[in-house]
């Protein structure tokens, strides 16, 4: 008998990867998962970060779904090179910072050089025609084969009888006839589906995969470019927009405050890169300085610092304020009252 | 067969389960990985994905912050 052929699907930690795969997989075909880290992907840290999310189970839903399907994943860094998508997507943006086209154009491409590379046959996804307003449209669909560079090696077994005939079709390496036809918003048919091949649990994998679809996210990085005058991006950056409440008093300079100890803890990691400011004579958060204050503003930070601490109320709370690669200053400073903290502030 | 060891302590998930996948596709069978990480989301990652690679996880230790895990390269 012929060896079976190989597929790598592109598994996101979403219910329609998860049945994609599983369509092409019953089919006798070899699927292994591919799943890539963009730096941005809501996923572990920010549960494992956040004590208020610890009740959740903190998996890691890409490998997750390929436990449910058997099948090994291959999770990879693309923090770098990922850069560029963010940053000069070609197609634009979503109704936030998410470059869903560049972005899936992108993953496609580097599945397609991954194929290549390992002697694998065609590409999975599980795109379904008019699921997303943006990405996933009719037109949109041969602009990420083509663009990718995968052109009918990419199976998308979900809407594929909606769409023109792939090479792993026409090969006979997969039935289309036991492939799908979903097409627009509705979540039902995958519902279905899901019902039918037995899976249970997969509630959770529903919403947005990254961060770069929330508004509030997408408004941080917005200012963070503002306030540093470029566009670019640290991964230490766009994880500390994670977390912590963040608020800019100053163009040239923002406060980051944990909101909780795991935030804390958290934050506490960034100590010496930054400047920053605990409470002394009352609890409270450890707050990071973004930005070069000066002592005016240290002064102003000491205040919203004590105003986020148990001391809030208190005529006078000592703060102490970490200078970075420098000294280290204790001042006793009144709250700032909640009226004089613009709500422009908050980021 | 050689012992290795992985800092990947700091970091967050998934980093910690990219680095040791990227360290064990350098390794043989039979080779033995202890990874030391402090996200401790680590706990369940880096088990899941040996399951799914099929290879055995020899030991979790956990001391306050920080998780040692340790792992048999097979598959
Ligand atoms: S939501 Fe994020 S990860 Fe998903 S396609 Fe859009 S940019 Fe890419």
């Amino acid at each position: 008998m012929d060896q079976p052929r190989k597929a790598v699907a592109l598994i996101s930690g979403g219910l329609d990867s998860l049945l994609a795969a599983k369509v092409v997989l019953e089919q006798g075909v070899h699927v292994e998962g591919i799943n890539f880290f963009t730096g941005f992907c809501v996923e572990g840290h920010t549960h494992a970060i956040r004590k208020t999310d610890r009740a959740r189970p903190k998996r890691n839903n890409a490998l997750w779904v390929a436990e449910q399907l058997g099948i090994k994943l291959h999770i990879v860094d693309i923090i770098e090179e990922y850069k560029e998508v963010v940053l000069n997507p070609r197609h634009g943006y979503g109704a936030n910072l998410n470059p869903c086209l560049d972005c899936k154009v992108f993953m496609v491409r580097k599945a397609r050089e991954w194929i290549e590379q390992k002697g694998f046959d065609f590409i999975i996804t599980g795109e379904v025609i008019g699921q997303r307003p943006k990405s996933q449209r009719k037109d949109t669909m041969p602009v990420i084969a083509v663009e990718s560079g995968a052109d009918d090696r990419l199976l998308r077994p979900l809407c594929a009888r909606n769409l023109p005939e792939t090479l792993p079709e026409r090969e006979g390496w997969v039935d289309r006839e036991r492939l799908y036809a979903f097409s627009g918003r509705s979540r039902k048919p995958q519902m279905a589906l899901a019902d039918r091949f037995g899976f249970s649990d997969y509630a959770q994998l529903a919403g947005g995969c990254c961060f770069l679809t929330d508004a509030q996210y997408s408004r941080k990085l917005n200012d963070l470019w503002r306030a540093r005058g470029e566009r670019r991006y640290e991964l230490d950056d766009i994880m500390l927009l994670k977390v912590g409440r963040h608020l800019r008093p100053r163009p040239h300079f923002k406060l980051i405050i944990g909101r909780e100890d795991g935030e804390n803890r958290f934050l506490e990691g960034y100590r010496k890169q930054f400047t920053h400011l605990v409470t002394r004579s009352h609890n409270g958060p450890l707050v990071l300085v973004d930005g070069e204050p000066g002592d005016e503003d240290l002064d102003l930070a000491a205040r919203i610092t004590a105003r986020f601490s148990q001391g809030r109320d208190a005529e006078a709370v000592d703060v102490e304020i970490h200078i970075r690669n420098g000294a280290t200053l204790t001042r006793q400073v009144k709250p700032i009252s909640g009226e004089k903290i613009p709500s422009h502030w908050y980021l | 067969m050689s012992e290795v060891q992985l800092d990947a302590r700091r970091l967050l998930c998934p980093l910690p389960v990219i680095r040791t996948q990227d360290r064990i596709e350098q390794l043989q069978r039979g080779d033995r990985l202890t990874v030391y990480c402090t996200d401790p989301g680590a706990i369940h990652d880096i088990p899941a994905w040996c399951r799914v690679h099929g290879h055995a996880v020899l030991e979790i230790v956990r001391h306050d912050e920080e998780i040692t895990i340790r792992i048999e390269v097979q598959g």
